[in-house]
């Protein structure tokens, strides 16, 4: 039996025995779906088909009709890349990194965070295959055997090492996720056969794959989960490192430094977990999942939003002191127009939600409240929209020549794809917490007996 | 064949606690069932531990290969391409460049390689029917399968599983 110090916090509140736990997380799938569900649906829905408009326009009279030029070859559709696939780490950093820390509050948000890092490189995916212009050739993208005069993909180029991380990265993601719902899904499907739901018990078994639960196959669950963790641990931190160097091997000013790998990674952990804060403060609230999902966790994860935030802000000031004393006039003139060019207002805005507004969460008072962690995430997901706008956009607009100087604004297929992608992740989400269980319960069922508020009261009893 | 009783327990300690007195009076425990891993439990029946990393290890170590005969073979042997003057005959001189393909080979083949082995040995794969003694199990109750070396000792095993913990025991089906 494991023991574990009273004076850390609960993470399971409310007395909830085993049961318990299993009818919380099966009810929403089990039941109706409720109105809020059914209108965040319809209006995702509505986004997504607006989406597969912008798309079809994109393919069929080409890249074209965005707003990128000669100059500004990279606009929204890689800022919006960059995000999304930023967005993304925070999963695989809850589900790998934490638990090769064994850092147990992750156990109620893994679940919900690996898929959020799954429909976040599915966003991401769709503007790498939409920016390369002829998306019916995505397989140019690999190495194939072709007869184009033996001529192979460039493996001296960050782009092509791009495509192997972001499939490699992809792919592990998703069969790490799908493992673990394997043992959730057949809880789902011993209750249909309970209850004689025979639609729900032919889904669910299927897939569910025949797990029963063997301690031969929770010996293996385990040593799988425990090594695709330590596989998935440099791998995320290899996919922004390569993302970043898509820019960083090149020799515009602004792209060119050493310092964006970890820069990057800092950032997108930054991101990705605003965005999981602003996802599960609403799931939480509205699967009524407060008792798993506590304040102890908002504020775990506000302490990493800090920190990551923090990271990122010293990355920003390096940057500008390194371009003023590097002497390089191009590189200084690249931050300066950065921060008093006709961007301004994009590089402030970056300042503004990654530098300052993270900085809040100092106060114990703001990191355990609600309302105000959901708007600073809000801010957060901005503001790191931004900063890919202003290194992709500021940085090209005045590159060496001036007569390549040009200004660059999205036309409405852009905003469109934007804001369709937005709609193609919570469609998604909403299909995954309607139809799969959003809290491991199989993982969260282990520490019922030692970090449970029950099991802390006992505890404490036994002490006296 | 001989025949399989279950018998039901509702907290994992106790039946952590039963196993070894159930198993030194001469009761074949063939398998628990439970909806979480318990820690120690494969100790405590005795099974071998896994080779499963070392399979991911052999797997990882095979996407390694095949990406450095791949970077060799299209880079360097099929099309060398000079690019900005850089040494383009010779694998080693390439390879910090094609360090990052190595890599996420390696971990592809590993972490695919691993899970398809696990999804097979452990034969969980789609259309698979569950083997389910007790619709609980995957939900708060553990369920532990014992082999009657002889039906006319069903009775004496009950009996000694109720002793030892056990709330129910139950034939499968029943």
């Amino acid at each position: 039996m494991q023991q574990e110090s009273p004076l850390r916090k609960a993470l399971i509140l409310g007395d909830k025995s085993l049961h318990d736990i299993t009818e919380d997380v099966c009810r929403p799938i089990e039941g109706k779906a409720s109105k809020a569900w059914k209108i965040a649906f319809t209006v995702s829905a509505a986004a997504l088909l607006w989406w597969v408009i912008c798309i079809s326009i994109t393919v069929g009279e080409g890249i074209g009709m965005w707003g990128i030029n000669n100059s500004i070859d990279w606009g929204w559709d890689i800022t919006n890349f960059v995000w999304w696939v930023g967005i993304g780490h925070a999963g695989t950093l809850i589900s790998a990194v934490l638990l090769l820390f064994r850092q147990k509050w992750r156990l109620s948000i893994n679940r919900a965070a690996e898929a959020m890092t799954i429909f976040a490189v599915i966003c991401a995916a769709t503007f790498l295959l939409s920016h390369i212009g002829r998306p019916w050739l995505p397989y140019w993208l690999f190495p194939f055997a072709n007869q184009f005069g033996s001529l192979w993909v460039n493996f001296n180029s960050p782009l092509v090492w791009d495509t192997f991380a972001v499939s490699t990265y992809f792919t592990v993601s998703l069969v790490f996720w799908y493992t673990g719902l394997i043992p959730d899904f057949a809880v789902i499907r011993d209750r249909a056969v309970a209850r004689g739901d025979k639609a729900r018990k032919f889904w669910y078994s299927l897939l569910s794959f025949g797990w029963v639960g063997s301690a031969k196959n929770w010996q293996r669950f385990e040593e799988v989960s425990l090594v695709l963790a330590g596989m998935s641990t440099p791998l995320v931190l290899s996919v922004h490192t390569i993302v970043s160097m898509d820019f960083a091997t090149s020799v515009v000013p602004g792209w060119h430094t050493t310092i964006f790998p970890p820069y990057f990674v800092a950032g997108a952990i930054f991101s990705g977990f605003a965005m999981v804060q602003t996802l599960l403060i609403i799931t939480r609230k509205v699967l009524n999942l407060q008792e798993y999902i506590t304040i102890y966790h908002i504020d775990m994860m506000n302490r990493i939003i800090m920190i990551t935030g923090s990271i990122v802000g010293v990355a920003y000031i390096t940057e500008f002191f390194i371009a003023w004393y590097s002497g390089v006039e191009y590189e200084s003139y690249a931050f300066i127009n950065r921060a008093t060019g006709p961007y301004w207002w994009a590089y402030w805005a970056m300042m503004t939600c990654n530098v300052i507004t993270p900085q809040l969460f100092w106060s114990k008072k703001l990191r355990v409240n609600i309302a105000a962690t959901f708007i600073i995430s809000i801010f957060v997901n901005i503001g790191m929209w931004f900063e890919r706008f202003v290194i992709i956009v500021t940085s090209l607009h005045r590159a060496y020549i001036p007569s390549e100087w040009a200004m660059y604004s999205p036309t409405w297929v852009e905003v469109g794809i934007y804001l369709g992608s937005i709609g193609l992740f919570f469609t998604l989400y909403l299909l995954f917490v309607k139809f799969f269980p959003v809290i491991a319960m199989s993982e969260l069922k282990t520490i019922v007996k030692s970090s449970s508020s029950q099991a802390k009261k006992k505890g404490a009893h036994h002490h006296e | 064949m001989s025949k399989h009783i279950f018998a039901i327990f509702s907290d994992e300690d106790v039946l952590m606690e039963n196993i070894k007195p159930l198993r030194a009076k001469g009761v074949k425990i063939k398998d628990v069932f439970s909806p979480f891993p318990v820690h120690g439990m494969d100790h405590a029946l005795g099974l071998k531990s896994s080779r499963i990393s070392i399979c991911a290890f052999l797997y990882g170590m095979t996407g390694l290969g095949l990406a450095i005969l791949m970077t060799r073979y299209m880079m360097i042997t099929d099309w060398p391409m000079d690019i900005g003057g850089k040494p383009s005959f010779e694998w080693y001189k390439n390879v910090p460049a094609f360090v990052p393909v190595l890599f996420e080979s390696t971990i592809f083949c590993a972490a695919h390689g691993m899970v398809l082995t696990f999804y097979l040995r452990s034969k969980i794969l789609p259309g698979v029917t569950a083997f389910v003694p007790d619709l609980r199990m995957t939900d708060d109750k553990f369920v532990m399968q014992v082999e009657l070396k002889d039906e006319s000792t069903e009775s004496e095993v009950t009996a000694l599983l109720k002793a030892h913990g056990a709330e129910e025991v139950k034939e499968y089906g029943k």
